[in-house]
This record gives structure tokens, C-alpha cells and sequence, in this order.
């Protein structure tokens, strides 16, 4: 373990306007992609809201075959994936594929596909046996989400290791542990990494309504996800991805890449507790970021900011809050954190992706994105969640963290070029 | 770190429920494929398959896990139990954070999804229960073993269709050189639902072929394709030093080099990456081609993969330089559970000194390869390794040695 | 399905959400769901499944309310009686 890695490109699409700096315009400005469902009908639902995309895959620069045969989320991922790779600068004619790998983190597939092609086949749910005369030529890939490290593959040229990552809502952070690790270890030069999802589709809605856990302000979409604030009532759910060029440091060095940051320290823990549960404590996070710091050699007190799960729910802010106590100490209540939730919802498995990406822009651009929506404290959550509005700062340290379904827990410690000696 | 051991191993499989009744079945030749009995598949095409027909969920959880979990799920329960206890792993003996879960999936728990998804249209969205958010995800296998057993170190779900169970091995090699103790890695699939067989008919690799015995026959002249199986296989993996130090009794095998690749786009001209797997796994075990006894291949069934699967290891180790065998004959494709009771058949045969049958498949001469077929074939072994492709471009390979 | 929920009928429920309700015997209707081994996601799986047989919505804060086998049982009854 002796290579370091580094992000040397980045792609976003992101509620809102497709592309990165669309994406970082807008949460720098603490504006809310949040609006009543148009995806589809929400009428029967209890939440009917989310933060969606504008995004059309022929604008975006897809051909019609990529369109064809990919989900949503798949189409998300070759946009990212492709402002990622022209971002770097990465000049593929003279690189080794075999020396380049995939991760793509993901939490529930090609979930739209998989249930407009079930309506299809089984006849809006009246059959059991459903109708194989009805069905499209890439179900299969819908049905398998490796398609979508398949699609970044081929999109990228890379023909080294590629796999998906697919723990939950913690994989967007931890399909870029996966390629740091393959990095690190010298299996490979360069990693496309990052996430996508696209679970804004009735069955995904159904879920969290079941659970009780997406907002109901479905008649304030705009100020419906408040993180950490007393009112919370709830996730609203969203959708994208950002995909990384993450490489090793020398070989960045060695083409003049420009860095956006390094990837210092990664960890993923599990609550082993309850499928959705948490601690109101905040021990399985805590262990995550705790864990995260070692791995990084950094000491609590030297993160200047802390880029948060912040999901909105009750329990969730609460448990993270307790988290940042444990594992940071007294610098819990000096450093500050922020959910870019509260404007880009929650993506589920790519959310953690998009994320590193906000944290990577942040210290790119010197800047903190703020927690909109964020006025009311809430006695259980007493840190400085950078309200409304966005900070200039220079950050050399930033942690990132996650929490998902099945007590998936990761954090991720990002660090300045600057700190590069 | 030394590198990881296999003490302990779980099976679910179409042939066998558990792992020594999987094995004789496996050495026996007696296979697991038959008509499909979960639903009428009259109606479709395909009609073979590998099920895992007699096995009872409620014997390996409590009824309330059974409830909120895809069969998909409940495979891994009972393979774990028996893998825990195969390894002498007390889980209480260990630190929480010591101990981690790591497994593949593919499609995740369709016949639970599908469920779900005819109460959403045929009746409203209210009619959703609360167990579907955490059954039908891919990451739903990890997060139930991790709670049930306290295993609270990195955990992590990989999903290269049927390489990710090779995949899953190597990323427990990762977390075990970081410092985590034990790792239950592998995986289980169960892909049998009407909605989840027409999901795979579109890929066009299935056998229609509806005589179980002539379904499923890579590298015979007569391959049509493959029969998808359910089931899989979960280890216990730790380092060693850690085994010896606890007092294991039985190592498996060592986990002695890995590596995957990726195919060139479609349209490239460029080879395909599996002799590449094969190649860097091996260097990766620093070991020469003439050193493996044992190649537990892919065998897709389909008759372009079967010829360059053959041709990737005619190039790697000469022509029938190397036995090789497709136990999977037995129990179809298991996609993330695939590869992983491959590794389980891996490590068995390093065990009882005995290459397991490929059955029902004459192999095409201008494969050149030294197929096993029918019988068992005794001899010594010391090194196997196992090859794993999964659809869309992925390979993978991993090399066992006896310890 | 009677207009009135009985605390046969809602062991039935029960039954299909979770399977064995054998130890669930009427001395336990007032003991707290978390207390006889229903854990959180278990009361929403049961409240989905009302949903379903008794065609009822029922808001967040009811099943916040739903603490109990007999709290559901009032629950229920209750709505179907405004119905």
C-alpha cells in the first residue's frame, strides 16, 4: 500500500441543470432543486415530491444506441462519467487500458426501467406470469446492475478491474474507498469511480412512504428537506451522479494533471443493529469517522469542514450529530457542517458520490456550501450547520460521511493539493 | 499479513442443500437441473433451470427474518450457519469491528420485488409493505448477515453479475491486509421469478433446450446456452496467522492471487480480457501456469464463449496441458452465487484430493482441452484456480493453494 | 372483513407479516410492540398491511400511537367507525 490517489476530474449531474459547475452555482447559492414529482403522477402518494434532474439524455450528448439500451441512472452515470474524463484531461490514446478500472456505486439499479418493463410484461400488475412477448431487449441489463460499470467502461476505454459497488446509500462514498484501495495497492493506475441512481419512480416512493421516512411538505417543496432543523420531517428523495478520474499521484504528476484534492483516508463500518435502526448515540458513525482519520492520518481537530449524511430525517440528524461529538470531540461544535440534501435530495446510492464532489469543489473553490432551509435549532442538534448561507474558507481537511439501510456507515477524508508534499 | 485462509464453508446448491450433501452430489454426477416447479413455465421458452427445491428457510432463521427476506437472503443465512460453524467461529469470541461481511449480488431479491410490485399496480401504493425497502436491494444479503452475526467491520456488496463472487474474495483480501480479522464472503442468488427468468430470456444466453441432461453442456459441440441455478456458497475468511492462532483444525485453502479485467468495447477488435485474469492472477500468486493442477472454468455454454475460454487457456498453460472441470453442469449458472460455490468446489477438491465432473458434456476435440467429465478424476492437488465471467465484460480469476 | 377489528383479526395480520404469532397470546395486548419482539419496521410491515385489508390510510402521527397490539386494535376501530 504506497500509492496515493488523487481526483483529477470530475463530472456532475446533479438536480437541477446538468454539469458540474451548474451543480456547484447552485448549492454554493443555497437554492433547492426540490419541486412536486414530475417523473411521474404522484397524486396517490403520500410524499409527492422530490429533486429531480432537467436533464434530457439527447441534449446531454448521448447517442441514440447509449439512450436506447440504458436507464436513467445509466444515462446519468456516461454524462458524469464523460465530463469527468474530458475534465481530467486524461488522453486516452496514450494510456494503458488494462491499467485503468471501474467502480460505480449504486443503490437500487436501473429501478426505473425495472418497473416500467415490469408494468409492461405483466400488464399493469395483473399477471403473475408475466408476458415474455412483451419484453425489451435489455431487460437483462436493467435487471443486473453491473451494466452500469459496463456502461462507464465503455465509455471511459478503461479494461482494467470494473465492478459495481452497491452498499445501499453508503455507496457513493464507498465506490471511491473501493478505487482509492485498488489504487493504493498498484492494481491500477486510474479509476473511474463514483455513483449514480435514479430512484424517482412509484416503487421507491412507496418505500419511504411505507416507512414514514420522506417529508410530506408537499406543499412547500422548496423548504421541504431541512437538515438538522427541529421541523425536520423527513428525506426528499433525488437523483444523478458524479463520477471521478481518481489516479494515482505520480501518474497524475507525470501528465500535469490538475489536482482537485487527495483521497487520504477512507472507512466503512456497519451498525449490525437494525436494518434501518440507528443508535440515537451516534457509535456506528462516529466508528466510521473515526476509523476514516486514522486511515488518514489526521487528527480530529485538523477538519475545517464536515460535509454531512444530513438526510433530514429525525432520527438520522440526530444520530449524526451525536456522531460528530463522539469521533471529533469539543471540535465538534467549531467545525462546520453542512447537507447538501437540503437542495440536491437524497440520491440513495450515488448521493454519497455527488457529495465527495461537492466537498472536492468546495476546497477547490474555497468555499462552504451551506444547509438551506436551516432556521429553527433543534436541541438534540447544537452544531454550526452553516444556515442559508455559503462561506468563503480555505479548507485543507474535509470529511464526507454516509449512512444507509442494512447499517452501512462510511466516511471519507478528502485533503488540499496543498497539503501534497 | 499473511495471506487469507478459507476455514469454514456454506452451501446452498440445486444439487445439495448443504455442503457435504453437495459434494457427494457433485462427485456422484448427480445433477440439480430439472423443470422449473417454482411457478408453470409452460409458457416461456426456457423451462430448465437449477432450484433449490427442497431447501426449508425456516430451518436456518427465525420466522420473523424469513418474513422481511428474498429466498435470495435466506441462502445466505444457511450457509453462513454452517460456514460459522464449519470454522469453529464463536463470533462472540471476537471484537465486533473485527469481523466484517462481504458478498456479491446480481439481481437482488426479484421474487420478493415482483411481489411487491403487483401489490403497488394492482392495488395502490399503500399496499407496499415496509419489508420491501430492505429485501429487494442488492445490499440486503450483507446487511442481515452483518446484523444477525454482530459483524461490524467494513462490510461492502459487489455486483459484476457472476465474477462478483471472485470480486467479493478479493475485496476480503483487502479489508483483511487493513486489518479487519474475519471476513463471510461469497454470494447467494435467487433469480426464479416469472418476472426475474424473463429478465434473463432477454439476454439470449439461455438453453431452450428442455431436457435437463442436454441443457447445459459448455464445450460440447452441441452447447445452446446456459440454465440458470440459484444457490451459492459463503466462507469463512481469515488471515493465517489468525487461523492457527485460534487452533483451526482445517484450512481449506489459501487465497493466493486474484486479479479481473475488462473487456474491450464491442466493436474494438481488441481480444477479449480473460486470458489477461488468468495471467495476472497468477503472477499475482507467483505462480507459474505448469504450477496449477486444476481449472474450475467459466463454462458459459454458449458456443463463442466456450471457444474463447478454451482458447485463453490453450494459450495460458498449451492444449489439454491442465485438467478442467464445470461442476456447474450440475447446478446451472447462480450468477453472484456462481463463482463463489465454484471457489467452494475449489477448495473441496484442495480437501479430498479429487477433481469433481463436468457431466452430460462431450467436449469438442478442437477445444483441446483435458475436460473431466463423468467421473471424478483422484489425483494430487495442490493449486486450483477458478475463472469467472459475468455478462456485460467482466472477468475474473482467483488461485487456491492447499495449505 | 367485519367493520370491526378483533384481536383475532389483527393476530392474522400479524401472521402474514411476520409469520409465527403463536406467543402472541391476549395477556400481551397491552404490552409494547418493542417488548414482544416487534421491532420498529415489523409495526409499519403490520400498519401496510391494515392498509391493504381495511382500505384505511393511517397518517404518520397514528402510527407513531401505535405502541401496542391494543393501540392498533383502538386504531383501527376507531377509523372504521368514522368511516
Amino acid at each position: 500500500m504506497t500509492g496515493r490517489a488523487v481526483i483529477t476530474g470530475i463530472g456532475v449531474v446533479a438536480p437541477g441543470q446538468p454539469g458540474r459547475e451548474a451543480f456547484w452555482e447552485m448549492i454554493v447559492k443555497g437554492k433547492t432543486a426540490t419541486r412536486r414529482i414530475t417523473l411521474f403522477d404522484p397524486t396517490p402518494f403520500r410524499s409527492r415530491i422530490g429533486a429531480e434532474c432537467d436533464f434530457d439524455p439527447e441534449l446531454a450528448g448521448l447517442s441514440y444506441q447509449e439512450i436506447r439500451r440504458t436507464d436513467r441512472a445509466g444515462q446519468f452515470a456516461l454524462v458524469a462519467a464523460r465530463e469527468a474524463m474530458a475534465d481530467s484531461g486524461l488522453d486516452m490514446d496514450a494510456e494503458d487500458p488494462h491499467r485503468i478500472g471501474v467502480s460505480v456505486g449504486n443503490g437500487v439499479g436501473n429501478a426505473i426501467s425495472m418497473e416500467q418493463e415490469y408494468r409492461t410484461v405483466s400488464d399493469n400488475g395483473r399477471q403473475w406470469l408475466v408476458d415474455q412477448g412483451y419484453m425489451k431487449p435489455h431487460l437483462y441489463s436493467y435487471v443486473m446492475s453491473s451494466s452500469l460499470a459496463t456502461e462507464v467502461a465503455w465509455a471511459s476505454g478503461a479494461e482494467g478491474p470494473a465492478t459495481v459497488v452497491s452498499s445501499g446509500c453508503c455507496a457513493g462514498i464507498d465506490a471511491v474507498g473501493y478505487a482509492v484501495d485498488l489504487i493504493r495497492e498498484g492494481s491500477v493506475d486510474v479509476m473511474v469511480a463514483g455513483a449514480t441512481d435514479a430512484p424517482i419512480y412509484p416503487v421507491t416512493v412507496s418505500c419511504f412512504d411505507t416507512l414514514r421516512a420522506s417529508s410530506t411538505s408537499n406543499d412547500d417543496p422548496e423548504h421541504a428537506c431541512r437538515p438538522f432543523d427541529r421541523r425536520r420531517n423527513g428525506l426528499v428523495l433525488g437523483e444523478g451522479s458524479a463520477v471521478f478520474v481518481i489516479e494515482e499521484l505520480e501518474h497524475a504528476r507525470r501528465r500535469g494533471a490538475r489536482i482537485y484534492c487527495e483521497v487520504v483516508g477512507y472507512a466503512a463500518r456497519a451498525n449490525g443493529y437494525h436494518m434501518t435502526g440507528l443508535r440515537p448515540d451516534g457509535r456506528e458513525m462516529g466508528e466510521a469517522i473515526t476509523a476514516a482519520l486514522d486511515e488518514a492520518r489526521i487528527n480530529p481537530d485538523e477538519i475545517d469542514y464536515a460535509n454531512a449524511h444530513g438526510s433530514g430525517t429525525k432520527q438520522n440528524d440526530r444520530h449524526e450529530t451525536a456522531a460528530y461529538k463522539r469521533s471529533l470531540g469539543e471540535h465538534a461544535y467549531r467545525v462546520p457542517v453542512s447537507s447538501i440534501k437540503s437542495m440536491v435530495g437524497h440520491s440513495l446510492g450515488s448521493i454519497g458520490s455527488i457529495e465527495i464532489a461537492a466537498s472536492a469543489l468546495a476546497i477547490d473553490r474555497g468555499a462552504i456550501p451551506p444547509t438551506a432551509n436551516y432556521e429553527e435549532r433543534d436541541p438534540e442538534c447544537d452544531l454550526d450547520y452553516v444556515p442559508g448561507t455559503a462561506r468563503e474558507a480555505e479548507l485543507d481537511v474535509v470529511l464526507s460521511v454516509g449512512s444507509g439501510f442494512g447499517g452501512f456507515q462510511s466516511a471519507v477524508v478528502l485533503t488540499s493539493p496543498r497539503r501534497i508534499t | 499479513m499473511s495471506a487469507p485462509v478459507i476455514t469454514g464453508l456454506g452451501v446452498v446448491a440445486p444439487n445439495g442443500q448443504d455442503r457435504e450433501a453437495w459434494w457427494r452430489a457433485t462427485l456422484d454426477g448427480t445433477s440439480g437441473l430439472g423443470r422449473i416447479s417454482r411457478f408453470d413455465p409452460e409458457r416461456y421458452p426456457v423451462r430448465v433451470a437449477g432450484e433449490a427445491t427442497k431447501f426449508d428457510p425456516a430451518a436456518h432463521a427465525p420466522q420473523r427474518l424469513v418474513s422481511e427476506t428474498d429466498a435470495m437472503t435466506q441462502y445466505a443465512f444457511a450457509a453462513t450457519n454452517e460456514a460459522l460453524a464449519d470454522a469453529a467461529v464463536v463470533p462472540d469470541d471476537f471484537a465486533d469491528l473485527d469481523m466484517a461481511v462481504i458478498t456479491a449480488n446480481s439481481s437482488g431479491g426479484v421474487e420478493f420485488g415482483q411481489r411487491e410490485l403487483q401489490k403497488l399496480y394492482s392495488e395502490g401504493p399503500q399496499a407496499v409493505g415496509a419489508y420491501m425497502s430492505i429485501a429487494w436491494f442488492y445490499a440486503a444479503t450483507t446487511g442481515q448477515l452483518s446484523i444477525r452475526h454482530g459483524m461490524r467491520g467494513p462490510c461492502g456488496v459487489l455486483c459484476s453479475e457472476q465474477a462478483g463472487g471472485l470480486d467479493a474474495l478479493a475485496q476480503t483480501r483487502r479489508v483483511l491486509a487493513k486489518g479487519t480479522r474475519l471476513v463471510l464472503s461469497g454470494g447467494t442468488d435467487a433469480s426464479l421469478s416469472p418476472y426475474g427468468l424473463v429478465c434473463q430470456l432477454s439476454n439470449g444466453r439461455l438453453s431452450e433446450e428442455h431436457r435437463p441432461e442436454r441443457a447445459y453442456v459448455p464445450f460440447d459441440s452441441g452447447a445452446s446456452g446456459y440454465v440458470p441455478g440459484e444457490g451459492g456458497a459463503i466462507f469463512v475468511v481469515e488471515s493465517r496467522e489468525d487461523a492457527r492462532a485460534r487452533g483451526v483444525e482445517r484450512i481449506y485453502a489459501e487465497v493466493s492471487g486474484y486479479a479481473a479485467t475488462f473487456d474491450p468495447r464491442p466493436g474494438s477488435g481488441r481480444p477479449p480480457g480473460l486470458r489477461r485474469a488468468v495471467e495476472l492472477a497468477l503472477a499475482d500468486a507467483s505462480l507459474a501456469p505448469e504450477d496449477v493442477d486444476v481449472v474450475f472454468a467459466d463454462g458459459y455454454g454458449v458456443p463463442e464463449l466456450d471457444r474463447q475460454e478454451a482458447e485463453a487457456l490453450a494459450a495460458v498453460f498449451g492444449p489439454e496441458a491442465v485438467p478442467v472441470t464445470v461442476p456447474k453442469t450440475m447446478t446451472g449458472r447462480l450468477y453472484a452465487g456462481g463463482a463463489a460455490l465454484d471457489v467452494a468446489a475449489a477448495a473441496l477438491a484442495l480437501r479430498d484430493q479429487v477433481i469433481p465432473p463436468s457431466v452430460n458434456v462431450r467436449p469438442d476435440p478442437e477445444h483441446r482441452l483435458d475436460l473431466v467429465v463423468d467421473r471424478p478424476r483422484e489425483t494430487r492437488l495442490r493449486t486450483a484456480l477458478v475463472l469467472s465471467r459475468g455478462y456485460g465484460g467482466f472477468n475474473a480469476a482467483v488461485v487456491l493453494r492447499a495449505v | 372483513m367485519s367493520a370491526n377489528m378483533t384481536f383475532d383479526d389483527l393476530k392474522a395480520v400479524m401472521s402474514r407479516c411476520t409469520g409465527d404469532v403463536d406467543d402472541l397470546t391476549p395477556d400481551k395486548l397491552d404490552a409494547a410492540f418493542t417488548d414482544i419482539g416487534y421491532d420498529s419496521l415489523a409495526v409499519l410491515e403490520i400498519a401496510s398491511q391494515i392498509q391493504r385489508e381495511y382500505s384505511l390510510q393511517i397518517p404518520d402521527e397514528a402510527i407513531e400511537g401505535m405502541q401496542s397490539p391494543q393501540a392498533v386494535i383502538d386504531y383501527v376501530n376507531a377509523s372504521l367507525a368514522a368511516v
